[in-house]
């Protein structure tokens, strides 16, 4: 007995449209279509949780006592439970390098604004490059486009230098400017790109009733780009979460630094504290987490939209 | 500082850059009734600021530095280009990078292409891929520090068990342990292994919706014709998707030149690990030696460009489709 495709019957206009959808359109479209093996789902599932394993190693690590961990592996767990919390309490009030409660707050205070920024302007730079006419308009686009291109570490060594003679160093304005300027090339590319999509008749009406640019970017154009938003900025948000490059460069001083760094931080000095590594590496991924899994379709969404950050 | 200063600041920040753009908002509309193309300027005006202050001058001096002696005093030529072409230690580094970036992109994209033909239709598919995909959410030092433990070693000794989970598969299987982070060369794939447990989620997750769109009266044709699973694999689903599957992998290898998180985290670029993310950072701000490491940074640069230039034509390419 096969499982084959259902057979579709497609009518000629029902083609026309699938044929001018996108790529994520039709994979919507089609999502539902698909059936498969029985065979292939158990494989498919056994997979999926062989991958998890590690992740899933370290987070009962997280929860047995000092001695046990050093001792036996944590798979014997399942023989001999014995849970603790004070790894965890030991992470989030750990001396000498900045404890993962202070770095939790960090990360919190370093995240929102370096998304909300970028955001703001980049809102602003792609209204202008999808509506507004001006001259030189192409090759400022062109030039925006092109510095998605230049990685930051060709960026840092000079920033490092200004923010020292303008008197930032060691604050949250250095990581905040720092993260927004990288994030608008493509912030501005991905919200152009949705901005191109709304139809001209609305921008046309809106016009019609006399409206100047700003009223239509806010009573056009920002409700139509709600979902747009909300893709960039989940992604603007884990990419800024969990980076550790700017955070090092610009953040090392124990007050400011993000949980990233505070964990390197613990790897390098306590490599062996498995107690320590495995409550921080766990404080600090419940955000990304549970902001991935509730958000899961809008990150989608941006990574198709063009949202490939190298 | 402590915690309500910080917030505070916080909340300032924010407020300071909608302000920002309230102002320019008003400005643009004062200067919408005089010209209307002048309103474009306005509306760019904060973003070009921060691009050339943020990216464009640094960029343009660090290639300046890069001709600089270590404290950026004398003017070296191609000193720093010979040094990373011809000393031992940056070959080396040459070395593991490429094999990061010959390596990475293709096995990441072929779990990814594979898994995503695997569970396309499954019972459980939304959550399957969810696992899958789940590295990508958590920080590169965290999953570093979850393999890290992975790779733990504790000696072949009586009394002494294993708490590294790849180790004790080892001794199950009859091998006594290894020091998998320490034997040179094997080591950077093991590194490796972490960049692709993260990135091939990304990829599957970019090819299951290349797969899905491919047009069903396609598939229907070949299944008339009798095509074998292979067959359809071969002539059908990766001719369709070759551009995403470009996109990606052009994708993952820039992504790949400038990991650094994995080999700081997990070997410090010691035992023959180094990459030049990686010897970047040590030379910028361990060793103090500005012009080497932004000649490091320029190579980086001069690397990537042909790949996303690539990139950017496959990524047009399926936009087309």
């Amino acid at each position: 007995m096969s499982t084959s495709t259902p057979h579709l019957d497609l009518a000629t206009e029902d083609k026309a449209v699938r044929d001018k959808m996108s790529v994520a359109g039709r994979a919507a479209a089609n999502a539902k279509k698909r059936v498969t093996s029985p065979m292939a789902s158990v494989i498919a599932v056994v997979l999926a949780v062989l991958w998890t394993i590690p992740t899933f190693g370290l987070l009962v690590t997280s929860f047995r006592p000092e001695k046990s961990i050093k001792t036996t592996g944590w798979w014997t767990f399942f023989s001999d439970p014995q849970v603790t919390l004070d790894n965890y309490k030991g992470a989030l009030n750990a001396s000498g390098t900045a404890g993962m409660g202070t770095a939790f707050v960090n990360s919190l205070v370093i995240t929102v604004p370096a998304v909300v920024i970028p955001i703001c302007l980049a809102a602003l730079a792609a209204y202008a490059f999808a509506w507004i006419d001006f001259k030189g308009k192409n090759f400022l686009f062109i030039l925006v486009f092109a510095l998605q291109i230049v990685p930051l570490q060709v960026t840092l060594l000079p920033l490092l230098s200004l923010y020292v003679k303008a008197g930032l160093a060691g604050t949250f304005w250095t990581i905040w400017l720092s993260h927004s300027t990288f994030a608008l090339p493509l912030a501005i590319f991905i919200l152009h790109n949705f901005m191109k999509e709304i139809p001209k008749e609305l921008v046309e009406a809106a016009r019609m009733d006399g409206a100047g640019h700003v009223k239509i970017f806010f009573r056009v154009m920002l409700p139509l780009l709600t979902p747009a938003l909300a893709a960039f900025g989940i992604f603007q948000f884990l990419w800024v979460w969990n980076d550790l490059l700017v955070a090092l460069t610009f953040a090392g001083s124990s007050d400011v630094q993000p949980m990233t760094v505070a964990l390197a931080n613990m790897s390098g000095t306590r490599g062996t504290a498995w107690q320590l590594l495995s409550a921080g590496a766990f404080i600090s991924i419940i955000v990304p987490v549970t902001v991935f899994i509730a958000m899961q379709r809008y990150f989608v969404r941006g990574l198709l939209a063009g949202g490939l950050k190298g | 500082m402590d915690i309500s200063v910080k917030l505070l600041t916080m909340l300032l920040a924010i407020l300071l850059f909608v302000a920002v753009v309230g102002v320019m908002l008003f400005i643009a509309s004062r200067t919408e009734r005089r010209s209307g193309s002048l309103v474009g300027y306005v509306f760019l005006f904060p973003s070009i600021v921060m691009l050339s202050i943020g990216l464009l001058y640094p960029a343009g001096r660090t290639i300046y530095q890069s001709f600089f002696d270590a404290a950026g005093k004398a003017f070296i030529g191609f000193g720093n280009y010979g040094q990373i072409f011809t000393s031992s230690d940056e070959l080396l580094v040459l070395r593991n990078t490429v094999i990061w970036v010959v390596i990475t992109p293709f096995v990441a994209t072929a779990i990814g292409l594979l898994y995503a033909i695997l569970v396309d239709g499954a019972k459980g598919e939304a959550l399957a891929k969810s696992l899958i995909f789940l590295p990508m959410a958590i920080s590169m030092v965290a999953a570093s520090i979850i393999w890290k433990f992975v790779y733990e070693f504790r000696p072949d000794q009586p009394g002494i068990k294993q708490i590294g989970l790849l180790n004790q598969v080892l001794v199950w299987l009859g091998g006594s342990p290894q020091q998998w982070l320490l034997n040179a060369p094997w080591n950077t794939f093991f590194l490796i292994v972490v960049m692709v447990w993260i990135q091939a989620g990304f990829a599957m997750t970019i090819l299951s919706a290349a797969i899905k769109a491919i047009p069903d009266d396609i598939i229907e044709a070949a299944r008339l014709d009798g095509v074998s699973a292979f067959g359809m694999f071969r002539f059908v689903t990766l001719p369709s998707i070759r551009p995403s599957v470009i996109v990606v992998l052009t994708t993952i290898a820039i992504g790949t030149l400038k990991v650094f998180d994995i080999v700081r985290t997990m070997t410090g670029g010691n035992f023959g690990t180094n990459v030049v993310a990686n010897e970047f950072y040590s030379q910028s701000f361990r060793a103090d030696n500005q012009g080497l490491g932004s000649a490091l940074a320029v190579l980086l640069f001069i690397l990537v460009i042909p790949i996303v230039v690539y990139n950017i034509r496959q990524l047009r390419a399926t936009e087309a489709r």
